[in-house]
């Protein structure tokens, strides 16, 4: 418990994304099976021992402490996992042991709602602060030291050197302690065979388009939604809900996962349905809504039903049809999605063009809430994981431009720890105010990091903790793919993927765009 | 309000002594102040007469020019309106004191700010029996626990081997703290030369004068980028996150203090080494302390004052929050 306890104080720590990987990985490979298993569970959120609830370890440290002291405390720390692992008594000269994850992981599973007490409290009672602190982030749930399943998967294929793409295919296959996974990535075994399970295969992925023309006889287009991407599995009798990096959001969006009834597995946009577009996408915002709730309400569901709009097929029952060419896999699509739910699952169109020409025009015009572009894809092109060069383009619309006054501006993290790099910007109301519009930190180069720093530090107004206000003088050219009206502002506005395009330091701050010019630009 | 006309009354600005019209660490000029110690939140310039131990009033003759007072001793005191004065050591940081005061039979003590673990940079902490003990409550909440000292000096160390190119910057209050961690740096070993921002130069020397001695220290700015590599660097707090940490070759981020106890609160700081050294009694040692006093009352002056207050409840020790401004909990924790 304590090398483990080390690992999550390391990883609370540091906010480098390598060192963490580089802790996470020398871990994995000097601890034994199975205690680097439920470590791995534990540091990506997949255990649950449902005998152990928040309440059942604040209850106990009411035992052990006065109720108001612990109140207090609590109230300072602000997390009751690690208030009890700071106050609970360490009784004088008893032996601290240091028990393995699984004794620890075995005594949990076994407690009972009426045992679970006394389990936790005999073990507390036998490890110290740390320990004690990374027992009940264990066995509790939600660890939150910075680690995604997308950097948990990366630490392992680094660990043992084998192709991260493996690791998200067995990954979700498997079940904690994953021992199979660490066999075959140890020792090189026969990768166990899965073909049948709801787990998780990596997505295929795009690049930037940059070219000047495409032979579209040998592309197909069809739009970029903008939502989230998904990929839906039903089989074996599961069904489950993955996002982009491979996390499980089936919880987030039972609608979907009811609805989806049929062997298979999809890829596809989930989208929110706009109730103001005649049933249309509506625009990212409105997911929002959805996205990253542990629970939903049905009031949830009902205003802001969520479909997929389906992209590709990846298994037909238990047909595997990535090898597959994208022509024959759409052919299978079109006759697979007509059999869904039609509130939850719709076709996204290849879109028919002319030429080239025409397809610069269509894209140039497209400004629909929910479009993003355009893809490309390569009708010859087998379902690959990851980002392979040559098949599958994105070419997102241009983006739009404003020009926006800088008012705050906040440090970064990590290597910009000291750079002023997150700057909020604003633009003018009728009445001659300025009100902030959007956020960004990032589209400048080093050079002009250095130099807008400067400019954040020499210019002053005020500091609200690590906010500093500026001088209302520097005007910054804002690119954004799309922006939405939103209640979280007090512009009324809300920008989409915001970034610095380029520092104005020759416009005067009056110049800068008008709200209401910005209201022009929503789509 | 127990005693509404207590000889002692306690302000906004300070403890009065009234029939000796004196003010303990007032925090606005006055007549006739007796300073605990050099920290800004109890010692401030501009009073009259001051009474304060040798070093602290060396430690306000740095921070405010020249500074009048009369140096008291520990053990050694004035008398005043009938009121006997005597200062008492509080091991809090050097030259820091607990103020006695007797008057007609009673005896009570002010805290200042204290601690019992042993520091090498100044005198043990001393045990005053009194009927009213006036303490401080920095860390009165039972989760401030601060671990022996020699663990988190070996996490300097450790991170050190395991990374030899980068330095370790560690934020530590310039009077007390810093000198503090240099020499138990020192005591575990570290003999190579300690680095220093600016700001902690003097307050160095000044402890090098009055004979704590803390090796080879020297001057960041005087010294080129790739000399530091694999070595310790102190700086004040404010100074981990700003411009001039970037003349360091691959900084770690340490803080020295008793706040570092809670992991939100290194993260929020962007600590990387929280090392848990505080020049504050912990949840323990108040307790404790007020345990082996069993003053007739407690009186709290700032810190998590519901805490110790609580704590006092429940042990059936008559018990009260001063609430005193202007002692928010900075970065001398």
């Amino acid at each position: 418990m304590r090398r483990f306890a080390a690992l999550i104080d390391s990883l609370v720590y540091t906010r480098s994304r390598n060192a963490k990987l580089a802790a996470i990985s020398t871990y994995l490979r000097e601890t034994p099976d199975p205690d680097r298993g439920w470590a791995l569970a534990a540091l990506t959120d997949s255990l649950d021992f449902p005998a152990v609830k928040s309440a059942t370890i604040r209850n106990l440290a009411g035992t052990r402490i006065d109720p108001e002291l612990f109140r207090l405390s609590r109230h300072h720390v602000g997390d009751t996992a690690e208030t009890v692992a700071l106050v609970w008594p360490e009784a004088e000269g008893r032996e601290q042991s240091d028990p393995s994850i699984d004794e620890v992981v075995q005594a949990l599973s076994a407690a009972s709602r009426a045992t679970a007490p006394d389990i936790v409290a005999s073990l507390l009672d036998s490890l110290d602060s740390n320990s004690r602190y990374a027992l009940l982030k264990l066995a509790v749930g939600g660890m939150r030291v910075g680690v995604s399943a997308r950097l948990a998967k990366t630490a392992f294929a680094q660990a043992f050197d084998v192709a991260l793409d493996d690791v998200e295919e067995l990954w979700h296959a498997l079940d904690p302690p994953y021992e199979a996974l660490f066999q075959w990535a140890e020792q090189g075994g026969d990768r166990p065979d899965l073909s049948a399970t709801p787990f998780f295969r990596p997505f295929m992925l795009s690049h930037p388009f940059e070219g000047d023309s495409l032979d579209l006889g040998q592309y197909a287009v069809e739009w970029k939604w903008d939502g989230i991407r998904v990929q839906a599995v039903h089989l074996g009798g599961e069904t489950r809900l993955y996002s982009r990096g491979g996390d499980d959001i089936s919880a987030s969006f039972p609608d979907i996962v009811e609805a989806f009834d049929r062997d298979g597995v999809i890829d596809g946009e989930l989208l929110v349905r706009g109730t103001d577009q005649g049933g249309e996408a509506a625009s990212f915002n409105a997911l929002q809504k959805r996205l990253g709730r542990k629970t939903v309400s049905k009031k949830m569901r009902q205003e802001f039903p969520a479909f997929v709009r389906v992209y590709d097929l990846l298994m037909d029952g238990d047909d595997d049809l990535r090898p597959s060419p994208w022509h024959e896999r759409r052919q299978r699509l079109e006759r697979f999605v007509p059999k869904l739910n039609a509130d939850h699952f719709d076709l996204s169109a290849v879109v028919e063009v002319d030429d080239f020409a025409a397809l610069e025009m269509m894209r140039a015009g497209a400004r629909d809430a929910a479009i993003e572009g355009v893809m490309l894809k390569r009708r010859e092109s087998p379902y690959l994981a990851g980002r392979v060069t040559g098949h599958w383009y994105k070419w997102k619309r241009d983006p739009l431009n404003a020009d926006c006054v800088m008012m705050y501006a906040q440090r970064g993290n990590g290597r910009r720890a000291s750079f002023y790099s997150d700057y909020t910007f604003g633009c003018w109301t009728e009445a001659g105010e300025l009100l902030p519009v959007g956020k960004a930190y990032s589209g400048f180069t080093d050079e002009e990091l250095k130099w807008l720093d400067r400019f954040v530090r020499q210019n002053t107004l005020n500091r609200f903790g690590p906010v500093r206000e500026v001088k209302k003088s520097l005007v910054l050219e804002v690119a954004f793919d799309s922006i939405h009206e939103s209640g979280r502002h007090k512009s009324g506005l809300a920008m989409r993927f915001p970034r610095i395009n380029r520092i104005r330091k020759d416009k005067p701050a009056e110049e800068a765009d008008r709200i209401a010019t910005l209201q022009t630009m929503i789509s | 309000m127990a005693k509404a006309k207590h000889w002692i009354e306690p302000h906004p600005q300070g403890i009065y002594v009234r029939p000796a019209d004196v003010w303990i660490d007032p925090s606005v000029p006055k007549e006739n102040a007796v300073v605990t110690h050099g920290h800004a939140d109890h010692a401030r310039g501009g009073h009259r007469d001051v009474w304060a131990t040798p070093e602290t009033l060396a430690i306000m003759g740095l921070r405010y020019g020249t500074e009048a007072g009369t140096p008291t001793a520990y053990g050694e005191g004035f008398e005043r309106g009938g009121v006997r004065f005597s200062l008492h050591s509080a091991g809090h940081v050097l030259g820091s004191a607990q103020v006695l005061m007797e008057y007609q039979g009673e005896r009570v003590v002010v805290t200042g700010d204290y601690k019992r673990r042993p520091d090498p940079t100044c005198a043990p902490f001393e045990l005053v029996p009194c009927d009213i003990f006036i303490t401080e409550a920095t860390f009165g909440l039972p989760v401030f626990q601060h671990p022996p000292i020699a663990g988190e000096i070996a996490k300097i160390f450790a991170r050190l081997d395991a990374e030899p190119d980068s330095s370790i910057l560690i934020g530590a209050y310039a009077l007390g703290k810093a000198q503090r961690v240099i020499a138990e740096l020192r005591r575990a070993g570290w003999d190579k030369p300690i680095y220093l921002h600016g700001a902690q130069v003097r307050m160095c020397e000044l402890y090098e004068e009055l004979g704590v001695s803390l090796g080879e220290l020297r001057l960041v700015m005087d010294t080129p980028k790739d000399e530091m590599r694999g070595q310790i660097i102190i700086a004040p707090p404010s100074a981990l996150t700003d411009k001039w940490s970037r003349r360091l070759p691959n900084p770690v981020t340490a803080m020295a203090s008793g706040w570092m106890r809670v992991r939100g609160r290194a993260r929020q700081r962007g600590v990387e080494i929280p090392l848990v050294i505080s020049d504050h009694a912990d949840w323990d040692e108040l307790t404790e302390t007020i345990r082996e006093l069993a003053p007739k009352e407690t009186w709290i002056t700032h810190g998590s004052e519901d805490g110790l207050l609580r704590w006092c409840e429940l042990h059936q020790i008559k018990a009260r929050a001063l609430a005193m401004v202007g002692r928010e909990e900075g970065d001398d924790g």
